[in-house]
């Protein structure tokens, strides 16, 4: 009895993500009809890819224990970057990618640097990139919004075997991390390191280095979804980007990636949890839900996907203890 | 890896007399000195028992010489060449392997993860991991020490002692030269630990050199061909084992003759009943449990590894739930689940796991102490504490139990050595003053001198008239300090022994009437 109620909470705690995504998609499914379509499916994946991005990178950097809240602001700037290059030097699209990547390459790099080396605790050393990454991009652009030109904006349009070029960018992404963290040595160490890190240290890793390669990734990939969004809304407003940094952090918590490090994986985890709070969020604008409850509904989901994890940590952590007599029964 | 056999063999040849040797090895932690001038010898193809109170230095000796951390002063020899490691990495490189006391594993990962996470195999020159090398060679280095389990298995899913076993397979994998165990057996069942035994001595047989660390004597005294004991930092005797038989490794650890291992008793049991629980159970953990505890006395509570000892106290407390039965402090009745109830009416539980349970460790010693009995010390009405009282009680606890510290105010509990760790956790409940006080394995991990003192303490508050439930694997001390002994086996009690009764193969085979190995 107990073994297997022990084991069907442990079943339970395991496949959270799963079982959330699948009542999700079944309360929106009744809610509306036209909802369980593949054009459907389409546009939430499309509209998912941008924060699907940022979310991936923002999973490494919470696999080692730490935490990013300047990828929004990083949008801003790399978007900003590529806005002066593309616009005011007018440059080719593609210089403009690479200096959108390079921003975001810079700035994760100084979270990087921040945290391993001057050893400020990463929500602190995030949230001063945060504030003052958007006040740099702002005091370039005053404020002022910027149009991007249909060089950049055409791209959304293409699509490869009638595949949107921004789910498919967010589909290699995806695919990259999974392999990355799944099959490689650095990727497992990843792992290694948000279980333990003192005793990654004494195992003789490169730990500073680990987690420093996290920020760096949560950088560039913040970058990236920005000029995926850039792509598709073709301009800028000073507010881009703002939130994003709690979109990403609550999909990768509600995909399963745990705050305490060590848990959680890009594919299916943080898929699914970009997916879903999409199609939350989806959901509430179909249902024309009033625009001051939206926010409550978001955070309180945030609130449960947070409170899942601290429950999960702590059950695994009690049925891990007691296996005394597992043997005998 | 042949390769490196061949390597160990020359320059064990090449070394004069020395496997390793420490020359003068000197460190000191914020000006306190842990290690003064140690200068000692691992001899080629030997297991040396390395003994000492808690904070004697052992731990810091074997981390200089695994590269965790760099000596202050003097210089070490590997097979006659001068080593200085500048990291773990060093170390490992040199041959030499550590099983560290607290398990390193990453229970997220893969036994075989776990056991290449240093240097994963790869596909060629891609960076992916060869999975199919990593698992044949993890099935071979588990196949070394007898351990059946799949490499694929998660370490979390394992038993404490499987994980050291996977801990152990994987120092054996890099086949060091020198092997150093630091306190390997205290998650091993008996069955495990002669394993490991054999393990030891088969490396032995092949010219490995190893030191052995553990406050186990007989252990020591079992496995090693030569002692040396350390204390307060300095190596005050080292020699073949045959002249240090386990009353001569005690003398020399505490520097004075314990004149014996335990106080004499002082608790004398009155008629007065305190506790009394009543067909305790709870599916596949303990069954139809009766047991009283009366006023004064001390009940030891025996059993093997996975008895369910530390489950039947923890339902007791009302930290864990239990279907049927009832537990009675006096005449009330102890509602199920609430350790909050029980402490209230007087019930204290000090916990088998000090560090995740017992002791806030970043939180000074004072504030641990006061932890408990912090009710007492506010104010009426606006809940303010009284500090200056309470800093005296704390204080005058902390003298008592004669806690090694600095300042108790200003020290964090993580700075003490495990004996004086587990007096403040001792000191917190008795401050609080218990009526009944549980005790689940208190002086595992601790030296003899702090062994000491913990039974005398224990005695103390009997003779004041607590009741005291004392679990405890070690039957010898349950012996010399118990006034009855309970014996559990998978999850009943199978024995009672009033003291004139007690005698230690009686007990023992209660203990094991189902036969060994309920974990195995």
């Amino acid at each position: 009895m107990k073994l297997m109620e022990t084991r069907a909470s442990r079943a339970i705690l395991r496949n959270t993500t799963g079982i959330l995504f699948v009542l999700v998609f079944l309360i929106f499914g009744m809610l509306a009809r036209n909802f369980l379509t593949l054009t459907n499916l389409q546009v939430v994946l499309s509209n998912s890819s941008y924060i699907g991005i940022i979310t991936v990178g923002m999973t490494f950097v919470l696999l080692v224990g730490g935490i990013d809240l300047s990828v929004g602001s990083i949008m801003y700037l790399s978007a900003v970057a590529t806005s002066l290059v593309v616009n005011d030097l007018e440059l080719s699209p593609w210089l403009g990618v690479v200096a959108c990547l390079g921003v975001g390459l810079v700035f994760g790099a100084f979270n990087a640097f921040a945290v391993t080396k001057l050893g400020i605790v990463p929500f602190v050393a995030t949230l001063v990139t945060m504030i003052a990454g958007r006040g740099l991009g702002l005091l370039v652009t005053q404020s002022v919004q910027l149009d991007f030109p249909d060089s950049i904006t055409l791209l959304a349009t293409v699509r490869l075997g009638g595949v949107q070029l921004n789910i498919l960018i967010y589909a290699l992404v995806v695919a990259a991390a999974a392999l990355f963290l799944i099959r490689t040595p650095w990727g497992r160490r990843i792992y290694a390191v948000g279980n333990d890190p003192e005793a990654a240290r004494k195992a003789g890793l490169k730990v500073q280095r680990i987690i420093a390669s996290t920020y760096v990734i949560s950088g560039v990939c913040a970058a990236l979804g920005g000029f995926v969004s850039i792509a598709q809304i073709g301009r800028v407003p000073a507010s881009f980007g703002r939130n994003s940094e709690f979109d990403a952090i609550a999909a990768a918590v509600l995909g399963g990636v745990s705050l305490f490090g060590g848990v959680g994986t890009v594919f299916p985890g943080a898929l699914l949890g970009t997916v879903m709070i999409r199609v939350i969020q989806a959901g509430l604008v179909a249902r024309n839900v009033d625009i001051y409850i939206q926010p409550i509904i978001m955070g309180a989901i945030i609130f449960f996907a947070v409170l899942l994890d601290a429950l999960r940590n702590l059950q695994l952590k009690k049925l891990g203890r007691r296996n005394i007599m597992k043997l005998e029964t | 890896m042949d390769l490196g056999a061949d390597q160990q063999k020359t320059s064990l040849e090449v070394g004069d007399g020395g496997a390793f040797q420490f020359l003068g090895v000197g460190k000191s932690f914020f000006g306190v000195p842990v290690l003064k001038d140690v200068t000692l010898t691992l001899r080629p193809g030997t297991v040396l028992g390395l003994v000492g109170e808690n904070g004697a230095g052992k731990s810091t000796l074997m981390n200089v010489m695994g590269g965790v951390l760099r000596p202050d002063t003097g210089r070490m020899l590997l097979g006659g060449a001068s080593y200085a490691p500048a990291g773990p990495e060093d170390a490992r490189g040199a041959g030499i392997g550590f099983i560290h006391q607290e398990l390193n594993l990453f229970s997220n990962l893969s036994v075989a993860e776990n056991m290449f996470i240093e240097s994963f195999p790869t596909l060629g020159r891609i960076p992916a991991i060869d999975r199919r090398r990593m698992a044949a060679g993890t099935r071979e280095h588990l196949a070394q020490i007898g351990l059946d389990i799949s490499p694929s298995a998660l370490v979390e899913t394992l038993s404490p002692g499987e994980r050291q076993l996977v801990e152990i397979a994987k120092g054996l994998a890099m086949s060091p030269r020198i092997f150093i165990f630091d306190e390997p057996t205290t998650s091993l069942t008996a069955k495990e630990t002669r394993q490991l035994f054999d393990i030891i001595r088969t490396l032995r047989a092949r010219g490995t050199s190893i030191i052995y660390i553990s406050h186990i004597l007989g252990h020591v005294a079992e496995l090693a061909d030569e002692v040396a004991v350390l204390r307060n930092g300095e190596l005050v005797a080292d020699g073949p084992a045959a002249e240090y038989p386990i009353p001569r490794m005690i003398a020399s650890m505490v520097g004075r003759d314990l004149k014996s291992m335990f106080p004499p008793k002082a608790s004398q049991p009155q008629p007065e009943v305190l506790l009394r629980v009543e067909g305790l159970s709870q599916a596949g953990i303990v069954r139809d449990i009766e047991l009283t505890v009366h006023k004064g006395e001390i009940v030891g509570l025996f059993g093997l590894m996975g008895s369910g000892r530390t489950e039947l106290a923890r339902m007791i407390f009302g930290v864990d739930r239990y279907e049927r039965g009832t537990v009675r402090v006096g005449d009330a009745l102890l509602p199920r689940g609430n350790p909050r109830a029980a402490i209230e009416r007087g019930m204290s539980f000090v916990t088998e796991n000090r560090r995740e349970e017992g002791l806030l460790m970043n939180v000074s010693i004072a504030d641990n102490i006061g932890l408990v009995a912090l009710p007492e010390f506010a104010r009426p009405i606006t809940g303010y504490l009284r500090r200056r009282r309470l800093q005296e009680a704390t204080d005058e606890k902390a003298r008592e139990l004669r806690i090694k510290a600095g300042s108790y105010e200003e020290q964090p509990a993580k700075s003490l050595s495990g004996g004086n760790q587990q007096k403040v956790v001792l000191a917190k409940w008795l401050l609080a003053a218990p009526r009944i006080l549980l005790v689940d394995e208190p002086t595992r991990g601790i030296d003899v001198g702090a062994k000491y003192e913990v039974y005398t303490i224990i005695g103390e508050l009997a003779r004041r008239g607590s009741g005291v439930l004392y679990v405890s694997s070690e039957l010898e001390e349950l012996l010399a300090v118990a006034d009855r002994i309970l014996v559990m086996n998978r999850g009943e009690i199978v024995g009672r022994f009033e003291r004139n009764e007690f005698a230690e193969e009686r007990v023992m085979r209660a203990a094991f009437r189902h036969g060994e190995g309920v974990r195995a």
